[in-house]
């Protein structure tokens, strides 16, 4: 199953097979402004549902870090988004969904009805049959605009703080980490807070500055030199003491405004690391975590912490579950970067914690299986035709 | 705004024009073949659109020439008049299967050209009387020149590009405009069986920007994407003696 290729590994790649396109799926089928109920097209993208309810004051319940991704993707990934302490994750806000099955059946399922089914195919990484619409629960807002705030943290320990404070007040919350960060600044960060804006806006149009990388640039420009700057830059640069008023595409998708940002890992690309640790041994966890990627060097601007709540997740293999999870990049040094991994495995395994179906491209199969021990109820609902690299990979061994 | 009838509403360039028609508050009414799809695209604008447009559709087979007026008159019911229409139905021939039977090319030959002469009559007539509104018809780069590997495609498609070269000429005093899109290779169903890569392979989506673009500033011949201008300019000046050993 391939919908619009954003999962940063292989559960959308099925080499040496058929590989499904499901963006052709792109129509909506019913929209109710009274309730916020959408039906579309499972291949429809979160851009274009924005695009139609924004302008009719409606918001995706969820929404991950990028908008370019189907209806049937976030579904089949069980996305996330920063108001995961209060929402939940995107599976939480389907009402409904069809699943089309090779031998021509279709099922439809939500929470109550086929329930078995509707949670085996939420989170199930598009194994267990093709999803053809879905139905989805918006929420109403007054404006596009988000009020925002952002506040400094010298370390861990401020990050749990702010955290315990912010996550009480407000929807969305998700901090940035200097990943580079050592000793007694170990995890400093910015902290980022926001809420849809309360006030009618004129509802003029954000323009984004479209970006783009236009070529594949022939080395990696992400190297130690360049990210330490970086991060010493974006952690000391001024920050308002109050709060401001942004449109909502900067606060929820600041890369989607760089077309192809990808390239400037170069051609060898990068990996994305995520991990999600529970709360008993998730403090100790993550000081270990990233202990261990300031001294490796490596790491990326883009390092992302957050807390998950405790709504439970409705997918068998949902990721999101309460606990705090680490996102962020890392450029492709070959062994380098997978001697760095197998050391972090070792901290998420012994933490009883789990890895990103939808960010992994090199999981040891028995590190997926002790995260989602569900894996071999759900395999009895995955359909006899269908399969992904990802699926083969992490059950081979 | 505008009101736009659309023959072949179910083809996936049609689809794309009729999500940008009515993104610009246009409505719009759909004529095709399969009611399954005609349902779902609909849907799919009604969806889209405000509450002041109006979305409607009818089910029909174009090679029934009969019905074309009729289905005119129940789209400018609908609507409550009519400003464009897009004619955009169509058929890719096996031409091999063609070369072995007369029948067949005969067959698509009424699917490709004659049904869309009839069309283009029976709107030229409603426009003509009223003094405005647009005719759009997608005819093919594949009408410019005849070669063995589509001919009956293109000569379908050959036929539409003159006839409406002469209706233009008819039109052009009356205040109605006739516009001939001639896309290149697109990436839809209809061309399902090809093997789709490099920049010759344009996407639906362009292809539909262009119609409407074409519309808005009332061109005569548009090619869609820009360059097929230029390919069919040098394929139209080959010498014959030449052109006929080609395999193109």
């Amino acid at each position: 199953m391939y919908g619009n290729g954003r999962s940063y590994g292989d559960v959308c790649q099925n080499s040496s097979a058929t590989l499904l396109f499901a963006r052709g799926l792109n129509r909506f089928i019913q929209f109710d402004g009274s309730t916020g109920v959408l039906r579309c097209e499972a291949g429809v993208l979160l851009s274009e549902v924005l695009d139609l309810v924004v302008p009719r004051g409606w918001f995706l319940s969820v929404t991950p870090g990028t908008k370019f991704v189907t209806v049937g993707g976030a579904i089949a990934n069980d996305v996330h988004g920063k108001n995961h302490h209060r929402a939940g994750s995107f599976g939480c806000h389907v009402r409904a969904l069809e699943l089309l099955r090779s031998d021509g059946s279709r099922i439809t399922c939500t929470p109550t009805v086929n329930s078995e089914w509707f949670a085996a195919t939420v989170g199930g990484l598009g194994l267990t049959g093709l999803i053809t619409w879905a139905e989805i629960q918006l929420i109403p807002i007054a404006s596009a605009y988000m009020t925002t705030e952002a506040h400094r943290f010298r370390n861990l320990d401020e990050f749990w703080s702010l955290g315990e404070k912010y996550e009480q007040q407000f929807s969305y919350t998700v901090a940035w980490v200097d990943c580079l960060a050592v000793g007694r600044s170990l995890g400093r960060g910015v902290y980022f807070i926001g809420e849809h804006a309360a006030e009618k806006k004129p509802s003029s149009s954000y323009r984004s500055k479209h970006r783009s990388v236009p070529i594949e640039l022939p080395i990696s420009i992400v190297n130690h030199a360049s990210l330490a700057l970086f991060n010493a830059l974006y952690y000391n640069r001024p920050l308002s003491a109050q709060s401001k008023l942004e449109h909502y595409e900067p606060f929820f998708y600041p890369l989607d405004s760089i077309d192809k940002w990808n390239r400037i890992y170069g051609p060898k690309g990068f990996y994305q690391y995520q991990c999600v640790l529970p709360f008993a041994n998730g403090k100790d966890g993550m000081e270990t975590i990233l202990k261990l990627i300031g001294q490796s060097g490596q790491g990326s601007f883009l390092a992302v912490l957050k807390t998950f709540g405790n709504i439970r997740s409705p997918g068998m293999l949902s990721f999101p579950r309460p606990g705090i999870t680490l996102a962020l990049d890392f450029p492709n040094k070959g062994e380098a970067t997978h001697r760095l991994f197998s050391k972090l495995d070792q901290v998420v395994a012994d933490s009883g914690g789990a890895l990103y179906p939808a960010k992994d491209a090199r999981m040891p199969g028995e590190l997926f299986r002790s995260g989602f021990p569900a894996w071999a109820e759900f395999e009895k609902y995955c359909d006899p035709k269908f399969s992904s690299s990802f699926w083969r990979r992490v059950m081979k061994d | 705004m505008k009101r736009i009838v659309i023959f072949g509403g179910t083809s996936a360039i049609a689809e794309c024009a009729a999500r940008l028609w009515v993104a610009r508050g246009c409505s719009v009414f759909l004529v095709g073949r399969n009611a399954e799809k005609v349902e779902a695209i609909c849907d799919d604008l009604r969806v889209r659109a405000g509450p002041s447009q109006k979305i409607g559709s009818a089910v029909a087979d174009l090679n029934d020439h009969e019905k074309h007026a009729a289905l005119v008159k129940s789209a400018e019911d609908e609507l409550g008049g009519l400003d464009v229409a897009l004619i955009a139905h169509g058929s890719l021939p096996n031409q091999t299967e063609c070369e072995k039977s007369v029948a067949q090319t005969l067959a698509e030959i009424n699917t490709n050209a004659l049904s869309v002469l009839s069309l283009l009559t029976v709107m030229a007539n409603y426009f003509e009387p009223r003094g405005n509104g647009a005719i759009v018809a997608i005819s093919s780069v594949a009408g410019d020149r005849g070669r063995k590997s589509n001919y009956v495609y293109g000569a379908a498609k050959g036929l539409v590009t003159l006839f409406m070269q002469g209706l233009r000429n008819r039109l052009a005093a009356k205040g109605v405009v006739v516009v001939t899109i001639k896309p290149g290779f697109v990436d839809t169903p209809m061309t399902k069986d090809f093997e789709k890569k490099g920049f010759l392979w344009a996407k639906p989506e362009t292809i539909a920007a262009g119609i409407v673009q074409a519309e808005e500033r009332r061109s005569d011949v548009v090619y869609l994407p820009w360059f097929w201008r230029y390919i069919m300019l040098i394929i139209r000046h080959i010498p014959e003696r030449i052109f006929k050993r080609l395999s193109l």
